[in-house]
């Protein structure tokens, strides 16, 4: 259906192209080309004007080792949150689609966590570790003090809530893979005479492979990005110890005021991330088969 | 939906095996839900009452509802759930609307201008906002003056969701709408505008219902964008940021954080509530194609 004149290819780009590429290049396309100019000057957020630096705020970024050390904290979060998400969502998955009672209504109620956002979920935990489970010390003096008074524990405390979180969510992913295995499928290899852990290690897990792709794409880029959960949970303490690579770059711009160092950060942040997930989806979608 | 996955016949041992797993499973969801269950509980106890015990089902001298009149009135709740409302509403109609426009023609017209913008709404899926915040910051609160109203976290919003929205409607259209329908209803006289929302738009509910779910979840929980645009103007903010400026506030008055916290979540809650098929069928659309 090409229009014929240049007017009526016009009128057609203005009202179904346009509106959207509009918005679509204020908010994104412009930011990002002014972002990586940005890391060219030294702007502080108020003056008017701003030099430019050249590479000045790369060399700062690799100077700032706050921001490597917030950066491997994030890392080692993510390595641990992931695996834990995952392997939890699998399993309830696989129990939730084996013909259990309730399984339905078991399926919604693991989800609700991802309903609210992290500022009310970290606040709720917050109250979790500070009120409820100090009041168990008394009985198990493994909770006398407060998780989120102790820089180790306080680790864990964000991926507790992280893995209490998504899995519910990754788990009803897993369910629609779990359900999209043909069922003549898992019947011939029960008569062939495979046994269960068989049945799943050679047709289970090589047809769940795209449902794996899925989740460790969306629970990798989701807990690398991590930044509501830190502020409301532990606020990046005690001592800065659970201080996410997310939160150091805000505060690095609007805190200190730096900016370029922030903007150039941000951008060292995205590369890992962007690295690490098309990594994960290029070696996963090796593994996928078809039924 | 029920189906047996094991694919082997049930016998007594299965029957056994069944209810483990079924008391396995409702232990879990209590482990679950006691976060959620501690609040509520602590909601309607004074704050005298919630020190003392934290893990006491009732308050001794009875229950309360000081705690919610004075986080309402507070927060102020009402306002900041119409600014909700408003963002999320006009926000999520945007995205549907001028998305499923642009797919359409992303799907028809086969420029190289399209290919191209396309492209650059695929790779904008995986930029992550803290790439974008500092310069938004820069550009429409330093220089245009436009942060402090609703109406730029609208459009800011609509700039960030149309990415996502444009590439699962463009997979919609290009393998489930005939051009034929299209040209058919113009050679009965529709316009182009009207073949679009006659024909076209009307076939695309579903996908549609997955947009919304996923970006009603989005926006209405959102807190760092708001927080950067609104953060001057105290009469716009949304509910997650109240939340979080009432939690600042009153730190050390549980009873009154406790019951800010269910009023903040129980709206979505009860949506879910109604909407649970929907919503859970939305999200599982959205991973897949997305």
């Amino acid at each position: 259906m090409g229009e014929k004149t240049r007017l009526g290819r016009a009128k057609v780009f203005l009202t179904f192209g346009f509106p959207a590429l509009f918005f679509f290049s204020a908010v994104v396309v412009v930011p990002v080309i002014y972002g990586l100019y940005l890391t060219f000057t030294n702007w502080d957020g108020i003056s008017q004007v701003k030099d430019f630096v050249w590479l000045e705020n790369y060399r700062a970024v690799f100077a700032d080792g706050a921001f490597w050390q917030s950066l491997w904290l994030t890392i080692r979060y993510v390595v641990v949150s992931v695996f834990l998400i995952n392997l939890l969502a699998f399993v309830l998955a696989y129990l939730l689609t084996s013909g259990v009672k309730g399984q339905n209504f078991l399926r919604s109620a693991f989800f609700t966590p991802n309903l609210i956002g992290g500022i009310v979920l970290g606040f709720i935990w917050q109250f979790v570790f500070n009120r409820a489970l100090t009041a168990l010390g008394g009985s198990i003096p493994f909770f006398a003090n407060t998780f989120l008074g102790d820089p180790a524990k306080a680790f864990w405390a964000m991926v507790i809530v992280t893995v209490w979180q998504y899995s519910g969510y990754m788990m009803i992913i897993y369910v629609a893979g779990f359900m999209g295995i043909p069922r003549d499928l898992m019947e011939a290899s029960g008569i062939d005479g495979c046994t269960s852990w068989q049945t799943t290690r050679k047709i289970v897990l090589p047809l769940m492979a795209p449902s794996f792709v899925i989740c460790l794409f969306l629970s990798i880029q989701r807990c690398f990005m991590v930044y509501d959960l830190n502020l409301s949970l532990t606020d990046g303490g005690p001592y800065n110890a659970t201080r996410m690579a997310a939160m150091h770059v805000y505060d690095k711009a609007f805190l200190s005021r730096e900016y370029g160092v922030g903007q150039a950060e941000a951008f060292v942040l995205f590369a890992v991330v962007a690295a690490i997930c098309i990594t994960q989806v290029v070696l996963g979608k090796r593994r996928e088969v078809e039924a | 939906m029920t189906q047996d996955q094991t694919g082997r016949r049930a016998g007594p041992g299965k029957k056994a095996g069944a209810l483990v797993k079924t008391v396995l499973l409702f232990a879990l969801l209590l482990l679950y839900m006691a976060p959620f269950f501690l609040v509520v509980v602590n909601a309607f106890k004074s704050n005298g009452a919630i020190l003392k015990s934290p893990l006491a089902l009732v308050d001794p001298k009875g229950a309360t509802l000081d705690n919610f009149t004075k986080a309402f009135e507070r927060m102020d709740f009402l306002r900041s759930f119409a600014n909700s409302l408003l963002v999320t509403v006009a926000s999520v109609a945007l995205i549907v609307l001028i998305s499923s426009m642009t797919a359409w023609f992303f799907v028809r017209y086969d420029w190289k201008f399209n290919k191209l913008f396309f492209g650059a709404m695929i790779a904008a899926m995986i930029v992550p906002f803290q790439v974008i915040m500092i310069p938004l910051v820069s550009i429409y609160g330093g220089t245009l003056h436009m942060l402090g109203n609703p109406y730029t976290l609208i459009a800011m919003n609509v700039g960030f969701g149309v990415s996502m929205a444009v590439f699962i409607y463009h997979g919609f259209i290009r393998s489930g709408i005939p051009l034929s329908l299209e040209e058919a209803a113009m050679l009965d006289g529709c316009s182009r505008l009207q073949a679009f929302f006659r024909v076209v738009f009307p076939l695309m509910k579903p996908t549609t219902a997955t947009i919304v779910v996923l970006d009603v979840l989005w926006v209405w929980n959102d807190y760092l964008l708001p927080s950067l645009v609104l953060s001057n103007n105290r009469s716009a903010y949304t509910l997650p940021l109240s939340t979080y400026s009432f939690y600042g506030a009153y730190t050390v008055d549980y009873g009154a954080i406790m019951a800010a916290l269910c009023l903040t979540a129980l709206p979505v809650i009860l949506l879910y509530v109604f909407l649970q098929r929907q919503i859970i069928a939305g999200v599982i659309s959205g991973a897949v194609k997305a």
